[in-house]
């Protein structure tokens, strides 16, 4: 039998590798496996018997003789309780995965592993044909962006093809900054080398004789695991020079980001790869034409390489037949939040919020309501629970005000603030903008103010419409994509959810109970047990009362830090 | 903090191996912080003598980026998420007992040397939000009393 535990950063930090450590006490023998994307049942440990999976989820240190034994005897009885329910199950088996296709099944560290799932044999294949050739099926896929933008990739490449010079450089953008998108980091911690062969034949589509990781210095592992694969791939041949015996040679070199979302757009990438700060250039000319150090680059970000491997061995018309008209193939999401089941959902285009977040995500943790999906990180927006059957399409989600971004999706309920979801992002942005451009640096920074005003319940008649005036200033007047799509959180928010911000302007309330300056607390005598707990966490004693006798709070002495609220045990405190 | 003096010979083989490769400053800068902890005054001279960038770009370009830092840390550097997930899964919660825990706002080291606290990006482990990491390692489904507990045994151990 073969133990494979998954070790992502998150199952890592779930505990996978003490349950490793343990297993071997036991003598198992254990190896690794990348992240399958169920993170919400993280630790998780495969056994294979032959073909046959068992998969154990959840699972602690302290399993670990329960696990020995079944291996060793097939005695099931103490890991019945470990076993993934069918439930569980369906998470994945709902998905349909190309980006992903060996995320978590095999190990990132061993090239071996990944060369068994048919790895490089589509560089082989490319290299024996023309790179036009190349460039074709990628157009035949309709291959598009997956780091927001959803520009066709094999536009991209053919221009870079196109430009005229001998030194070329390819580029893969993994500064994966948008909070709440984790995807670029599992593929990269598990399976580095899919990526690497989908950068050698965009390399060798374009003719680029150098490529470049730009990764966030927040992912060490993914760091680690690259560099170990890039060892591994020189090692075989698969780059350097005279690749597979052909004329095309391509080097690799990992740059580690240092820590700035704005780096994320492509020319401050560049900027920043060069090792500047990392301010947006104007363009044109666009990087096909003048990139790094000035010469003919190309900059796709993670997920769209993943694909490439799969589309050259299968086809672009098979990638192409999934999906709607304008969006084709598959999409990553990292669905987070209020959902129950979170973790990574590879679906076709053309399936609906509604199937990833319910369906596949298995609806709200709570017993909260379903209030509206944040897409697309602080350039995206909230989506609203009457727009759920809204179509995951380039288009369709464009529409919403949201995008589909680079595959963020992080779930809310009721309790979540939508003034506060607008401010949380412009603060974020107005932190993240690089300075450059008057309406970005200075709008952000007077949007930010103005929702901290309303939170506070300083909000003043007319505050609505200045904030649209202004969102509207700032994406006429910024020169990249951070400044022009930085108001979109606020635009959505307002658009569906405008009844908040009066709520907060006019009644000084917030609906979601979310904003500390507009909730008062208070105790529930008929539910109060006079056990005394929420008075003796109490930081300013604002609360009094006896012991077995109902407490009372001090609102003037009360600082709604929420302590008592979230120590009580019988629901007695009341937050309204 | 403390006025120790920089050895500087440190830096000779970074310096060697990037000093002339253009394009370098930000690894060069990566490679100082992993030598003293963060970006010694001194040291930036040096990088500017080494490399011909003046001090005044080089600190354009460490204080553009959030990842440089240039006082000392403490031996435990808490790094709390401040992404999506983590904002809407309670992180402000986290934050508050942390402040409250070691008596230090977001940036500051306390008093003992011990701990430092930083609030970042989304660290990219949304399913266990809220999240920190503490010099190389990752919590998550962070409560405040997991958290004070978390803090605790640090304390303990570093005595």
């Amino acid at each position: 039998m073969r133990v494979v535990i998954g070790q992502g950063s998150c199952g890592i930090a779930a505990g996978a590798e003490k349950v490793r450590q343990a297993l071997l006490k036991e003598n198992i023998n254990a190896s690794i496996a990348g992240c399958i994307g169920m993170c919400y049942l993280e630790p998780i440990v495969d056994i294979y018997d032959e073909d046959r999976l068992t998969r154990l989820v959840k699972v602690s240190a302290d399993d670990a003789p329960a696990i020995a034994e079944y291996i060793n005897t097939g005695d099931r009885s103490k890991i019945e309780n470990l076993v993934v329910t069918d439930e569980d199950s369906e998470f994945l088996s709902k998905q349909t995965r190309i980006a992903l296709r060996n995320c978590g099944i095999i190990n990132p560290e061993i090239i071996e592993e990944y060369i068994e799932k048919d790895g490089y044999t589509a560089l082989k294949k490319a290299l024996g044909m023309t790179p036009e050739e190349v460039i074709d099926i990628i157009k035949t896929s309709g291959l598009a962006g997956r780091g927001g933008a959803g520009f066709p990739t094999w536009f991209k490449w053919n221009a870079a093809r196109n430009s005229e010079g001998e030194e070329k450089y390819l580029i893969c953008n993994a500064d994966e900054g948008d909070p709440g998108a984790f995807m670029d980091r599992a593929v990269i911690e598990s399976d580095p080398h899919n990526l690497i062969e989908g950068m050698l034949i965009g390399a060798y589509a374009i003719g680029a004789k150098h490529a470049v990781v730009y990764v966030r210095a927040e992912y060490p592992l993914a760091i680690k695991r690259l560099k170990n694969a890039l060892e591994q791939a020189r090692e075989k041949g698969v780059i350097g020079k005279n690749i597979f015996g052909s004329d095309f040679s391509c080097d690799f070199m990992i740059k580690a980001g240092a820590g700035a979302f704005v780096c994320g757009e492509e020319t401050a990438l560049i900027e920043s790869l060069e090792g500047h700060r990392g301010m947006p250039r104007l363009k044109p000319p666009f990087p096909a034409q003048s990139g790094f150090w000035r010469k003919p680059s190309n900059i796709n970000n993670v997920e769209t390489f993943a694909n490439v491997a799969w589309i050259i061995n299968n086809g672009g018309e098979a990638f192409a037949a999934m999906g709607t008209e304008g969006s084709k193939g598959t999409k990553v999401f990292a669905v987070t939040g209020k959902v129950k089941r979170s973790g990574l959902v590879e679906i076709p285009m053309g399936k609906t919020l509604r199937d990833v977040i319910f369906d596949i995500g298995g609806g709200m943790k709570t017993d909260k309501p379903f209030k509206a999906v944040q897409m697309g990180g602080p350039s995206g927006g909230c989506i609203p629970a009457d727009l759920i059957d809204t179509v995951i399409d380039y288009k369709a989600l464009g529409a919403t005000g949201a995008i589909m971004g680079s595959g963020g999706m992080v779930v809310m309920d009721e309790s979540t603030c939508m003034v506060g979801m607008a401010k949380f992002f412009l603060d974020f942005t107005a932190k993240e903008s690089c300075g450059k451009c008057i309406h970005c640096r200075i709008g952000t920074k007077r949007m930010l103010e103005m929702l901290e005003r309303i939170t506070k319940g300083e909000g003043k008649e007319g505050d609505i419409e200045l904030l649209e005036e202004l969102c509207y200033a700032i994406k006429d007047g910024a020169l990249c994509g951070l400044g022009q799509t930085a108001p979109n959180p606020v635009l959505t928010t307002i658009k569906y959810f405008r009844d908040e911000y009066e709520a907060h302007i006019k009644d000084k309330k917030c609906p979601a109970g979310e904003c500390s300056d507009l909730i008062e607390y208070s105790i529930n005598a008929d539910k109060c047990k006079g056990c005394t707990l929420c008075a003796r966490n109490c930081p300013v004693n604002a609360i009094t009362g006896t012991v077995k006798k109902p407490h009372v709070i001090d609102t003037n002495k009360c600082i709604k830090c929420g302590k008592c609220y979230s120590v009580c045990r019988f629901d007695a405190v009341v937050k309204a | 903090m403390d006025n120790k003096t920089i050895d500087l010979s440190l830096l000779d083989g970074v310096l060697d191996e990037y000093a002339s490769v253009k394009g370098s400053l930000i690894t060069i800068l990566q490679h100082t912080q992993d030598i003293y902890g963060y970006l010694p005054k001194e040291a930036i001279e040096r990088i500017s003598e080494r490399t011909g960038i003046a001090t005044s770009e080089i600190m354009g370009v460490g204080t553009f980026y959030t990842q440089f830092r240039f006082e000392p840390v403490g031996k435990y550097l808490i790094m709390l998420c401040q992404g999506t997930a983590c904002h809407v899964n309670s992180s402000e919660l986290i934050l508050q007992t942390i402040k409250d825990e070691l008596g230090i706002d977001d940036g500051q080291t306390t008093e003992d040397g011990l701990f430092s606290l930083k609030c970042v990006a989304c660290l990219g482990c949304c399913s266990l939000s809220p999240v920190m990491m503490i010099n190389e390692d990752t919590y998550g489904s962070l409560t405040p009393d997991k958290t004070k507990k978390i803090l605790k045994e640090l304390r303990e151990a570093a005595v």
